[in-house]
């Protein structure tokens, strides 16, 4: 079937279409690269073994008119004893120009596995948390902001 | 740096067991070393790259802060009462200087 429908493109549209075929195949390998260096950080962090993904409360703005101040929260469900807690908390950003934006080690004393800082993003992006306990498990989750005016500088 | 002056809320008299919060805040320009001067030149790379609190000399928060924490960082974290005592916050300077403050808690 595909054969027959082929042969019934002219040479010109062929080539066209090879070259589109190309090109989106070489497009995504570098963006692929280029957007994920958070999940690579994620990949180094977690030592290969990935995250679960978890509905961890992460509140940041939807739309964020200033990139040089973003509020980002997080909220962990977890009981914070001695042998249930919350030991870190990693954000990234997989837009800008470097993927760490903070990292927080919290300990069971603190009652609650929660914290608000804020941030910069440089573009429209996705914002990466990556939560270890202290059994070695990680969970993650992420959000999306839309960025008005790019924050970084340059 | 005189400018640089942190400033921290932490409830003065809290019930045992309770969930405070406390907020942090410190001046402090965060060049990230990517951003210009007037005249075109980069301004080198120097931020807050840790900060810690410590609560009647323990340790019970940290952070490490990158380039892309916001001018002015901004800290909130939440600590749960037991005892009386006295909160050490620090702030460590990427070119050694650290910044201190200390604030006192009662629980009643």
């Amino acid at each position: 079937m595909k054969l027959k429908k082929l042969r019934k493109i002219s040479r010109r549209n062929a080539l066209q279409l090879i070259a589109g075929f190309t090109g989106t195949a070489i497009l995504p390998s570098i963006s692929f690269a280029q957007s994920n260096q958070a999940l690579n950080r994620i990949n180094e962090i977690t030592k290969g073994l990935g995250a679960t993904e978890s509905d961890i409360y992460l509140d940041l703005p939807e739309i964020a008119e200033n990139g040089n101040q973003v509020k980002v929260s997080f909220e962990m469900d977890s009981p914070m004893t001695e042998s249930d807690y919350i030991k870190t908390v990693y954000i990234f950003a997989d837009g800008n120009p470097s993927p760490n934006v903070a990292k927080f080690s919290f300990t069971p004393v603190m009652g609650s596995c929660s914290a608000t800082t804020r941030i910069r993003l440089s573009k429209t992006q996705n914002v990466y948390l990556l939560a270890e306990n202290n059994n070695g498990q990680f969970l993650m989750t992420n959000a999306q902001v839309k960025v008005t005016i790019g924050g970084c500088g340059g | 740096m005189s400018s640089i002056k942190p400033r921290v809320k932490v409830p003065k008299e809290v019930s045992i067991d309770e969930i405070v919060e406390i907020k942090t805040l410190i001046r402090h320009p965060m060049h990230s070393g990517r951003m210009k001067d007037v005249d075109g030149q980069t301004i080198p790379r120097q931020i807050i790259n840790s900060f810690s609190a410590k609560f009647n000399g323990k340790e019970v928060f940290q952070m490490d802060l990158e380039p892309s924490i916001s001018t002015n960082p901004f800290i909130v974290f939440q600590y749960k009462a037991k005892e009386s005592g006295k909160f050490d916050f620090e702030w460590i300077d990427d070119n050694g200087e650290t910044y201190s403050i200390s604030k006192e808690m009662v629980v009643s």
